[in-house]
């Protein structure tokens, strides 16, 4: 069984226009030890995906449909008091930006010794101990100094890796990480990205990563689900997605990148842009940009197709399917 | 449509000239905050920000120069005082054989017309009370006070065509269009006053994936259209490789390899640039393998001796930590400023 099963997640922002349905029929799991990436520009919901899992959407925002069953259990349904159990202990999140999530008026030994006494139950001595030798796991230099330092005194670098450390205090089974590396330069996002896959094939930890760039998600994830307007589109193996994506959007947006196409030469473009959530067309939300729509595209939403380990929702890989 | 690998069979030479150029800001501090005690002794210090030291470059007719970088190394720095929107605090730019940077307002007038700036985000760039039409025709009417209306309204047709906007879009403002929209209306804005040399200052950065493709052609096209010189700043190596004629790598405010794009990539000589290189995320590696750098960028206010990369680098030496080295040209057209490449040390 699965470790955490998204099933028919729908979530919905009420509006002065009516209602937004931020996610439309999200489902997906993770197993244990398992990297998932969840893919997708700005807009598509892989961040709303996310908050959902935790409960974390905003009000007016609310999760209209669907279920999140974690380890056997159903998130969406649980009260505050359950949810605090799960939330930061068993479940942890990283943000794109380590300076936003860490409190910058307390030291960082104070942040991580309060996360370990609320959720574990430790004394004051054993829970620094233990914040020491987590920093020291996420390769921080002389931990028992840093510990007593602001953020503000940490490079951008440090920051995230104290932010991993807070994730993995609790000895999480899930970690979700919200575009990561996002803020961070090139050089300092490989460390970042190589730290994390070794922690989380050291410790078993599953690993939801959140992000745009299909460099990182090939060199880290296993899986990948792909997301456009607020639905997933595409899910499968991480490097036959990349070698071989089905959905005319996934395929599109591998194909943009620099470095699929000789230096020099136009890049292969995606035409138009990612519908708003408030205009979202009938059909498949896709069809405006895609070369291969069909009149069935702009008026039936495409249901799933199997296919080999894929997961497709395209009516034109499935009319090709039927193909002999 | 072929794009730039054409360009570099253009009349070659210089179009732009960068020599010596600094630019230090100063932590302004009151006189008292100022003084200090040392050794017995009032002193007083004053403090700045070395964004950019003694760099040496050249722009050359027709190409697409990227200088890439990480956060704080000078890049954008660079590119403001090239533009003149920030005054250098020492050396010296030559614009077409004309030094420009000690040009009184009036007299670089003239060449402001010539060169415009591309910014990264285009939600701060447009002013958001201005619709599309007025934010073009201002550049215009400024460098062409005598124009006439109806020249003007062809212009703006005509440029918002080439970039890929509808021209009946004239009238709405900048938050009724899309983050990718708004990036084609700059740099409509900045193709209004025919430029031979454009400025580019991380202008996909803030777009998504499937944007950016349709950006970068734009400007590919308008290079190949207009005979444009490209000054093109990012960080994102993937980009360069794509879209870059020759590639500056900049390092704490100096320069450490300029080079042709492709010698840059295939060979990489600078321990820099090879790390850099390395760490960008590539779709056919199943693993991060990038080079590790010892350490964290130093502070550019108190910069390290020698050369600046020397605490970082593995194959630094006592030489590294005293002298600065200067660019020296290797074979292949490239330049790099590095004691190890020069002396054979480093593979």
């Amino acid at each position: 069984m699965a470790l955490l099963e998204v099933r028919g997640l729908e979530v919905r922002f009420p509006m002065r226009q009516g209602e937004l349905t931020a996610l439309r029929d999200v489902s997906f799991s993770l197993d244990k030890g398992e990297r998932l990436g969840i893919v997708g520009e700005s807009g598509a919901g892989k961040s709303v995906a996310a908050f959902a899992i935790l409960n974390l959407i905003s009000r007016p925002g609310y999760i209209s449909n669907g279920e999140i069953i974690f380890e056997g259990s159903d998130l969406a349904k649980m009260n505050a008091r359950q949810l605090r159990s799960i939330r930061g202990n068993r479940i942890n999140m990283i943000f794109q930006d380590p300076m936003m999530t860490l409190n910058p008026v307390l030291t960082i030994g104070t942040q991580m010794i309060e996360c370990l006494r609320t959720h574990m139950n430790m004394s004051a001595g054993q829970a620094r101990e233990k914040a020491i030798d987590k920093l020291r796991q996420v390769q921080i230099p002389s931990p028992e100094e840093r510990i007593d330092q602001y953020p503000h005194e940490l490079s951008g670098g440090m920051r995230q890796r104290v932010v991993i450390a807070i994730a993995l205090l609790t000895d999480p089974s899930v970690i979700i990480a919200d575009e990561p590396t996002t803020a961070l330069d090139v050089t300092i996002q490989a460390e970042i990205m190589e730290l994390l896959l070794a922690l989380c094939e050291n410790s078993d930890v599953a690993l939801m990563l959140i992000t745009h760039d299909l460099g990182v998600v090939s060199q880290v994830t296993q899986r990948t689900v792909v997301m456009y307007a607020g639905r997933v589109v595409e899910e499968g193996p991480t490097r036959q997605i990349i070698e071989n994506a089905r959905h005319p959007y996934t395929h599109g947006l591998i194909a943009a990148l620099p470095e699929r196409t000789n230096p020099g030469m136009r890049l292969n473009q995606i035409p138009g842009v990612m519908p708003s959530l408030a205009a979202i067309p009938p059909g498949c939300s896709f069809h405006p940009r895609c070369e291969h729509a069909m009149d069935v595209c702009r008026s039936e939403l495409p249901d799933y197709v199997m296919d080999g380990g894929f997961r497709v929702a395209c009516h034109w890989v499935a009319h090709r399917e039927q193909q002999p | 449509m072929s794009g730039i690998a054409q360009q570099g069979s253009q009349p070659a030479g210089d179009l732009v000239k960068i020599r010596g150029l600094s630019k230090w800001f100063p932590l302004t501090k009151g006189f008292l905050e100022q003084l200090h005690f040392e050794g017995g002794k009032l002193v007083r210090k004053r403090e700045s920000v070395k964004a950019i030291n003694g760099v040496d470059l050249d722009v050359k007719r027709g190409e697409a120069l990227c200088v890439v970088g990480e956060s704080g190394c000078g890049k954008s720095t660079v590119a403001r005082v090239v533009m003149g929107l920030l005054e250098p605090t020492a050396g010296s730019i030559e614009y077409d054989g004309q030094r420009i940077d000690d040009l009184s307002a009036e007299r670089l007038m003239p060449y402001r017309r010539r060169m415009q700036m591309i910014f990264q985000n285009p939600y701060a760039s447009l002013n958001p009370r201005l619709t599309v039409k007025q934010a073009l025709e201002e550049p215009m009417r400024f460098h062409n006070p005598g124009i006439g209306n109806g020249e003007l309204k062809d212009k703006v047709q005509d440029v918002m065509d080439s970039v890929g906007v509808d021209p009946s879009w004239r009238e709405r403002f900048p938050h009724e269009f899309s983050g990718g929209q708004r990036q084609r209306v700059s740099i409509a804005r900045a193709l209004m006053v025919d430029p031979e040399f454009i400025v580019a200052d991380e202008p996909i950065s803030a777009l998504d994936v499937s944007i950016q493709a349709q950006v970068l052609n734009l400007m590919m096209d308008a290079m190949e259209q207009r005979n444009l010189t490209y000054m093109f700043i990012t960080h994102d190596l993937s980009v360069v490789e794509h879209f870059g004629t020759r590639v500056a790598v900049m390092y704490l405010g100096s320069l450490c390899e300029l080079a042709p794009t492709r010698t840059l990539f295939e060979t990489p000589r600078h321990p820099y640039t090879k790390a850099l290189i390395s760490a960008i995320p590539k779709l056919n590696r199943d693993r991060p393998a990038h080079i590790k750098l010892i350490g964290e960028v130093p502070t550019p206010i108190d910069l390290p001796s020698g050369c600046f990369f020397h605490n970082r680098c593995v194959y630094a030496n006592d030489r590294c930590r005293v002298e600065k080295p200067e660019l020296h040209s290797v074979d292949g057209g490239c330049r790099v400023a590095c004691h190890g490449v020069q002396e054979g040390r480093v593979d």
